[in-house]
């Protein structure tokens, strides 16, 4: 059996569901040069948003009507946190030393851990999230594709045509781009910056509740921890493709996503230390990826591709 | 007849450092009014203070009727008042096109903004050639005729100018300054901020002298060319 179609299957799932989250990272740094390291908990709060409103709804609902009607809960939630964090965490911030906001988005997102375990009904558990029934798509004897891969595979491209065509075609869009390059010039033509950076935060923050619910039909569970390591890496996505780059949040999520996969199925044996071999370096090999890209390529994989920045 | 913007004992600080020191001046309609002065005489602050992005320490903005002082950066615009910033700032990774049509942001008459853009290329042809090319790859000159044709996309009722000669080379720069004479003798009303005191003064009907935050002198263009002080210090003669 060839093992390669399936990996790269599972790599592009994975992939596709780091660049969702890393749009949120590409975007708020495009426009404020911040980093927002509580992106994560915006993530791990729209599965929790998601998982509310499965809750409410009557048992035996189909997943067909739930899960529409769970993104719109999660995106709900993700979207008032983060543009609540805008409003009072970090524009009050513009304009203070770099290292300011940057403290401050670590400590919000260790805060935003802390309240949904604390108060988030039994959060102190993993939570079950609802699961597609039914098997996986056979595509050919070597290739199968989970209904939770087959999701994201086709929401995460859905989400970036909406996006690259928002952001390069409307009119709120051109203004995202004009703040994005020149704040100040962008006020002068009569551009509200400060809708323009709540609506860049916004945006992230729904691809991200796009991104749990994906991750939460995967796993079949949620937990309040979740968005710290998945932020990480989507972060390394971000850097990855080019941060400020929408497409480059995509491409850098798939190329992470891909080396994890085709690593953990290839790289069985680091000689001297078998015990530790496959599933347990993906995260060693996302990282060093990242290294020898910001080593050869600073910039990351698309970051000169300016025409495109958002 | 009140003027069209009415300046008043203006001050504006960067922190505890006050670069413009109670300056008052008025621009009519139909009018060129032209600041000048060396490099930290607070020019491009009182331009920057007029259209919103610096907040007055005190002092009085009139425009069109209505007092700036508190008037966001960005409903400024809304009011007709453009400004073509010191250093042009087009958006470099915006096509030509692009750029205008975000100089008309506020607009929503498409038909009104399509026939402007083409005004735009007449005033500019080179702009008109190379309307889907990214702004940032224009030379220095083609930059500055695209700052302002940008400004002039919201119909302004004030165009302000900050040194548009910048940089440039001697026959950009006369290409720039026929350019301005050409808007002026359309009954475009200008307020132009500029280092090359002679060609300023020249089609200027009104001039300020600025010196460290203040107004030294003011006259007609035309005295202001004459004057001994004025020439000394910035036309070069001794």
């Amino acid at each position: 059996m060839n093992e390669l179609p399936q990996q790269l299957a599972n790599g592009l799932a994975l992939g596709a569901l780091y660049g969702l989250i890393a749009i949120g990272y590409t975007m708020v740094y495009g426009i404020v040069q911040l980093i927002n390291f509580a992106h994560g908990e915006i993530f791990m709060i729209g599965g929790f948003g998601a998982l509310t409103i499965y809750i409410w709804l009557p048992s035996g609902v189909s997943l067909l009507v739930a899960i529409p009607l769970m993104i719109i809960g999660g995106a709900i939630a993700s979207v008032a946190v983060a543009t609540a964090a805008e409003r009072f965490a970090y524009r009050p911030l513009r304009g203070a030393p770099r290292l300011a906001p940057l403290i401050t988005a670590i400590g919000l997102s260790i805060a935003l851990q802390q309240i949904v375990w604390g108060f988030y009904p039994d959060a102190k558990k993993h939570k079950s999230f609802p699961e597609f029934s039914g098997d996986a798509f056979k595509i050919t004897d070597d290739l199968l594709i989970q209904r939770a891969d087959a999701f994201v595979l086709v929401l995460a491209p859905l989400c970036m045509l909406a996006l690259g065509f928002f952001v390069s075609k409307s009119r709120s869009g051109r203004a995202m781009q004009a703040t994005a390059q020149d704040p100040d010039t962008a006020k002068l033509m009569g551009v509200n910056t400060d809708r323009i950076i709540v609506m860049a935060f916004a945006i992230g923050a729904a691809f991200a509740a796009v991104a749990a619910v994906a991750y939460g039909l995967d796993k079949g569970q949620i937990n309040f921890e979740m968005g710290f390591i998945l932020g990480l890496k989507a972060f390394t996505a971000a850097v990855l493709g080019g941060i400020g780059n929408i497409y480059g949040a995509m491409v850098g999520g798939v190329v992470l996503g891909l080396a994890e996969s085709l690593s953990i199925a290839y790289i069985e044996e680091i000689p001297g230390m078998h015990q530790l071999g496959g599933g347990a370096w993906s995260n060693v090999w996302a990282f060093v990826l990242l290294i020898v890209v910001l080593l050869v390529r600073p910039q990351g994989l698309l970051g000169e591709r300016v025409a495109d920045r958002a | 007849m009140t003027a069209l913007l009415e300046v008043e004992d203006l001050r504006v600080a960067y922190g505890k450092i006050e670069a413009v020191k109670g300056i008052s001046f008025s621009v009519e309609a139909g009018q060129v009014v032209t600041l000048i002065g060396t490099n930290g005489a607070g020019k491009t602050t009182t331009l920057r203070t007029l259209s919103g992005l610096l907040k007055p320490s005190a002092g009085r903005i009139v425009f069109d009727g209505k007092p700036l002082g508190s008037v966001p950066a960005h409903k400024i615009v809304a009011l007709g008042l453009a400004h073509s910033p010191e250093g042009r700032h087009i958006f470099p990774r915006l096509t030509i096109a692009e750029n205008l049509q975000l100089g008309a942001f506020l607009r929503s008459d498409k038909a009104g903004i399509e026939r402007d853009i083409q005004r735009a290329y007449e005033l500019f042809p080179i702009l008109g050639e190379r309307s889907k090319q990214a702004a940032g790859t224009l030379s220095g000159g083609e930059q500055q005729m695209l700052a302002m044709g940008r400004a002039l996309m919201s119909q302004p009722k004030l165009l302000m100018l900050d040194e548009p000669s910048m940089g440039l080379s001697p026959i950009m720069m006369q290409k720039i300054m026929s350019t301005i004479t050409e808007l002026k003798a359309q009954g475009t009303t200008i307020l132009l901020v500029e280092q090359n005191a002679q060609a300023a003064l020249s089609l200027a009907d009104q001039g300020h002298v600025m010196e460290v935050g203040h107004i030294v002198l003011s006259g007609t263009g035309r005295d202001l060319l004459v004057d001994e002080s004025v020439r000394k210090a910035y036309l070069g003669e001794d």
